[in-house]
């Protein structure tokens, strides 16, 4: 393998002038994203700027018009094929859960990798029990998601996406419907993710999460990515006029 | 058994007030003052008290409408008094009885009946039964098909389907056994009296439960759809494991409706001259001029048949219920 293959090998999502309409309304603009093995990105903005709608586009949620969006090494396009393979690595979390009501948790957890991968029905239960384990919730394995509380769910979401092992994360709001209680809970389980070296891309309004687990914060408005650095340099200084406005609406209380 | 949201607020049993008992009492007795009654089986009973009714005109009229509003409050009251449960069998049974009663007014004779129920039940019932199973079995496939089919992007599926519902709901049922009984010979496929009348019948239920199904798929939140299909299930998986088992709590009970509406609509095979349970009630009556016995053995044969279906609908709502639980 040579140098550039190495270096190719590494990225995992890959973004390049990525554009996208909804009828006359441009969503995303010449979107430039590259996402790292083991990279943590987290994506601010304001409500409407297109934060979700990118990282929906990554697993082809949603399709976009422009540009070319790389994931794992294979392109997205309209190719039904292609867009299973990517599903399969890459997992995702949504704001409002969206656990399958009418399964048990650890069947929540067993089902992907039992019907999409084959594996066996008790291996599939070791699997989701670890990773039930992982987000702390082994003991509420029997009981359906309506049972749990909001916090619970979405770690049984979390950990529903895990059992497929996927190479990278999506997070889209994941404590935005939350009780503030249970937002801690959450954010502690993501950012145990990220401590144990999963790549992830997370929508949040936690400043203080990304401050703390972000490699790169990007921040969105009207469908582009209008800043982009270190938590550090983001937060100390941001460089754009729209940039500073949003951080002093969302830090002044 | 599921109810309407139960307020937590504790409130007087309605037939222990009053007024309400009053208002019952009052409603009864002149309601039974309005219509004579003298000459039932009501008059009979109370003949020993008042004597010969055709002496004592009016005061029998109010007596016996004084007894039968009396008899009515008495029962609600008491009715009011006994847990849910018992209260519901005890209304139940005082219902079927006045039924029967009304049957015994017919003077129906029973020997008569007995003597036809094995042919009716062994041929009729066995047939009819046979119809309506199949024709479920045929129209849940195409409703299954014909939803995917309405809620897909295709246009030519789409216009298929919706140009079929529109059809077979729009047509009299019994013109459709008809069309296809005596239509399919015409373009030179003959077809018996049962394949006939199996056919019409899935078409029909079919078109009903098209819709059914499609307000059911479409009831699901789009995040299901999104979590499933995110996690690389496909459509067929994401439909068969995820959707669709959401979706049957929903459709379950309009379905109920539409199979107990087909195994009566059976009877307009009746028409083709197969020997399902209302053309054997009606040849086997008519010779001897016994019809209402067996109309009302046929009806009373139809209503069991339903009350199992209604039973295996109950059955499985419980057993859907199971996820809702919190």
């Amino acid at each position: 393998m040579n140098k550039r293959d190495a270096i190719l090998s590494d990225e995992v999502i890959e973004a390049k002038n990525v554009s996208k309409w909804y009828g006359a309304f441009r969503a995303l603009t010449d979107i430039n994203l590259t996402v790292r093995k083991g990279e943590r990105i987290v994506i601010c903005g304001p409500s409407g700027s297109g934060k979700s709608t990118l990282i929906r586009c990554v697993n082809r949620l949603e399709a976009h018009q422009d540009g070319e969006i790389t994931v794992t090494g294979i392109r997205l396009h309209n190719k039904m094929r292609n867009v299973a393979e990517v599903r399969k690595s890459v997992g995702m979390v949504f704001q409002h859960f969206n656990l399958f009501p009418h399964m048990t948790v650890l069947m929540n957890c067993m089902a992907a990798p039992m019907w999409i991968k084959g594996v066996p029905e008790g291996e599939a239960r070791k699997i989701a029990l670890k990773f039930l384990e992982r987000v702390r919730i082994p003991e509420q394995a029997n009981k359906y998601p309506a049972q749990l509380s909001g916090g619970q769910q979405q770690r049984v979401a979390i950990a529903r996406s895990l059992c497929m092992e996927p190479a990278v994360m999506l997070f889209d709001e994941p404590t935005s419907s939350l009780d503030p209680e249970m937002v801690a809970e959450v954010l502690e389980t993501v950012t145990g993710l990220a401590r144990d070296g999963m790549t992830m891309v997370c929508v949040t309004h936690e400043m203080g999460f990304a401050r703390a687990v972000a490699d790169r914060v990007i921040f969105m408005d009207r469908g582009e990515i209008v800043e982009e650095g270190t938590p550090h340099d983001f937060f100390r200084n941001p460089q754009h006029e729209r940039t500073k406005l949003f951080l002093s609406q969302i830090l002044s209380h | 058994m599921l109810m309407l949201y139960h307020d937590t607020v504790e409130s007087e049993v309605l037939v222990h007030k009053p007024w309400f008992i009053g208002c019952i009492f009052a409603i009864v007795l002149a309601v039974f003052l309005i219509f004579n009654v003298a000459g039932t089986t009501m008059g009979e009973l109370l003949r020993p008290v008042i004597g010969d009714h055709a002496q004592v005109k009016f005061y029998s009229r109010i007596a016996i409408a004084f007894v039968i509003a009396a008899m009515f409050c008495l029962n609600l009251v008491l009715i009011g008094f006994v847990p849910l449960k018992i209260q519901i069998g005890i209304v139940w049974f005082e219902l079927v009885l006045l039924f029967l009663s009304l049957f015994a007014a017919f003077d129906l004779s029973m020997p008569f009946i007995w003597a036809n129920l094995p042919f009716l039940i062994t041929q009729g019932v066995v047939t009819t039964v046979y119809v309506s199973a199949m024709s479920l079995l045929f129209a849940s496939a195409i409703a299954i098909i014909g939803a995917i089919a309405k809620l897909s992007s295709n246009g030519m599926a789409y216009a298929i389907v919706s140009f079929y519902t529109s059809c077979f709901r729009g047509l009299p049922l019994l013109m459709q056994v008809y069309l296809i009984y005596m239509g399919l010979p015409q373009v030179g496929y003959v077809i018996n009296a049962v394949p006939a009348g199996v056919l019409a019948l899935s078409l029909c239920s079919g078109a009903y439960m098209t819709e059914i199904f499609r307000s059911g798929i479409a009831s699901i939140d789009r995040g299901q759809w999104e979590a499933s299909r995110s996690l690389g299930f496909g459509f067929a998986l994401t439909m068969r494991r995820i959707i669709l088992p959401q979706a049957l709590p929903v459709i379950i009970p309009p379905m109920g409706n539409t199979f107990i509406s087909m195994l009566k609509d059976s009877s307009l095979v009746s028409v083709l001259g197969v020997w399902e349970l209302t053309y054997l009630a009606h040849s086997l009556g008519q010779p001897t001029f016994h019809t209402m016995e067996m109309l009302v053995t046929a009806a009373m044969i139809y209503w069991i048949l339903s009350a199992c279906l209604e039973l295996v609908q109950s059955r499985i709502e419980d057993h859907f219920a199971r996820s809702k639980k919190r």
